[in-house]
């Protein structure tokens, strides 16, 4: 690894001033590739609102707004963060042996003015659009926890993690510097640096917290599943943005990704109904919502690389994959409360290890003759673990530092109370009562 | 034959529960109420105004029971429902004679239908 990581930072060092910073004036910007990347960020902007519908449905009534705020929080916190230190930190060269990343003109995001990236797209928008992923992998987190944190000490939570998990991992996946990248690890949308990481820091912290009062014994059921299934669907609008966003062009690659997205999504949905109706006799609207997500972030990583038949299984296996994750985890007994880690986790790795089965003829012949799959799994192996560890082992010490200091989990009655009352003082529902 | 219905702040509702299953009471209604006793509501947050919300609401729980569950029913309930102890807001027991009782799937009325 060490090794790895010199190599990195030599590249930095010779290829990075002339390939990033491109001088003002000589790029001209592609109008239809900055069409496309704008309608993009805008894209997976959307899934913030619709992520908060999601999550928020599958609450009880007492917790729907203290559970939305979880993914607003988000947007509003990592989106100053990224502003200040955010973006420096993930897509700046390499510092620390390329640890992270870091560029004093993109601190404050004050010298990108007049930058123009060689895709033809203004470095606003790039950083932008980058800004929306670091928006949704914390966001995505709090569904793990959900119904039995502090606000407070979530909003710090978010922000530290977000610096000291996603702003690395971003770093070594996708900036051109990046040990990863370097490496030749896919991760076309952030199968790894976004599902992966919030699957396992969500497991981290549901686990360190403990069980919401009453699981697995008290029936907790969602307060509407009609938000819920809305929420999927933002979601999945949301994603073509997402994926297809990700090629960072407005052509062939971008085809390809928005077609494999919306293939992957349908077939997980189908996957799981077809489960579902096996298992049970009936087809489940949350179901149908867990299907519809396992595949998209299966095609996550794999949006760019897979051939149109892949992405039909990704999606399918990816169903069954989590589904039974999800059965293990009802005999576990932990409360990941809204499964983070069977979805996003669990899809994400085997989205991550899986494309290298179904990756189409293009792609291998434009590899190098020492290329083979067998090296590129475990490369993408490699990657998962990696993430996987190093996510899990600082969302640990974050969880509990900030438990012992400040107190990450609610007191009982505030928990029995609901967080709409003990943290936000409102009622998601107020016509329920009749003042 | 007595009706109880016991009005309880919404966040006891799960201890309550639980209590009254551990007592062997089982048979029970429940409804979202609003109202005023003693205590003064919550003050909510609206836009950063401090709104005193008129109502406050509670739970209520209706049982029916044989005479020697009243007790049994009425401790359970008094045990869980306190907050530390006991503050202003936790809620009242009334208790009334109940005339009769009918279960319907079999006509049976009386005791024995509770």
């Amino acid at each position: 690894m060490g090794s790895k990581i010199r190599l990195a930072l030599a590249a930095f060092l010779v290829f990075i001033p002339a390939g990033l910073m491109a001088e003002p004036g000589v790029i001209a910007v592609d109008t239809g590739t900055t069409a496309w990347m704008l309608t993009s960020t805008t894209l997976v902007l959307l899934m913030i609102p619709g992520l908060a519908m999601f999550y928020g449905g599958l609450v009880r009534t007492k917790n729907v707004i203290g559970t939305m705020m979880h993914s607003f929080a988000a947007m509003a916190v990592i989106g100053v963060l990224w502003m200040v230190v955010g973006y420096a930190a993930s897509f700046g060269p390499g510092i620390l042996g390329g640890f992270m990343g870091w560029k004093n003109e993109y601190f404050l995001l004050q010298g990108i003015d007049e930058s123009i990236l060689p895709q033809g797209i203004p470095e606003y928008v790039y950083a932008m659009f980058q800004g929306k992923f670091a928006i949704i992998a914390p966001a995505l987190i709090a569904g793990a926890f959900a119904e039995r944190v502090r606000f407070k000490t979530y909003i710090l939570f978010i922000a530290l993690w977000s610096l000291l998990v996603y702003n690395p991992v971003c770093h070594w996946v996708w900036a051109a510097d990046g040990f990863l990248a370097k490496m030749g690890a896919i991760d076309f949308a952030g199968g790894t640096v976004i599902h992966i990481t919030s699957g396992v820091s969500g497991l981290v912290v549901a686990l360190f917290l403990g069980s919401r009062r009453g699981y697995p014994k008290t029936a907790m059921h969602p307060n509407s599943l009609v938000m819920t299934l809305m929420g999927a669907g933002l979601l999945w609008v949301g994603w073509f943005g997402f994926n297809a966003g990700s090629a960072v062009s407005s052509g062939l690659d971008t085809a390809r990704a928005l077609t494999l997205t919306q293939i992957a999504a349908a077939s997980g949905a189908c996957g799981w109904m077809l489960i579902e109706g096996i298992h049970h006799g009936k087809a489940t609207s949350l179901g149908f919502a867990s299907g519809v997500l396992a595949g998209l972030v299966a095609i996550t990583p794999a949006a760019g690389v897979v051939t149109p038949v892949g992405a039909l299984l990704l999606g399918l296996i990816a169903s069954a994959v989590c589904y039974i994750a999800i059965q293990v985890k009802n005999r576990l007994g932990y409360d990941d409360s809204l499964d983070v880690f069977g979805i996003h986790g669990i899809a994400g790795i085997f989205g991550a290890i899986g494309l290298v089965l179904f990756l189409r003829p293009g792609f291998v012949s434009g590899q190098s003759s020492s290329w083979s799959s067998l090296h590129q799994l475990g490369i993408q192996s490699l990657a998962v673990i990696i993430a996987f560890a190093y996510a899990g082992i600082v969302t640990f010490v974050i969880t509990a530092i900030l438990q012992k200091t400040m107190g990450f989990r609610v007191q009982e009655h505030e928990e029995m109370a609901g967080l709409d009352n003990s943290q936000h003082a409102e009622q998601g529902y107020g016509l329920i009562h009749i003042n | 034959m007595k009706l109880i219905t016991a009005i309880i702040q919404p966040d006891k509702l799960d201890c309550v529960r639980e209590a009254l299953y551990a007592a062997e009471i089982k048979r029970i209604t429940v409804s979202r109420v609003t109202g005023h006793g003693q205590q003064e509501p919550d003050e909510d947050v609206y836009r950063g105004v401090k709104v005193v919300p008129n109502l406050s609401p509670k739970v209520r729980l209706d049982i029916a029971c044989n005479d020697e569950f009243v007790d049994i029913t009425c401790n359970a309930i008094i045990s869980s429902a306190r907050h530390c102890g006991g503050e202003i807001g936790d809620g009242k027991i009334f208790i009334q004679d109940l005339l009769d009782c009918i279960r319907i799937r079999t006509g049976e009325r009386g005791g024995s239908a509770i």
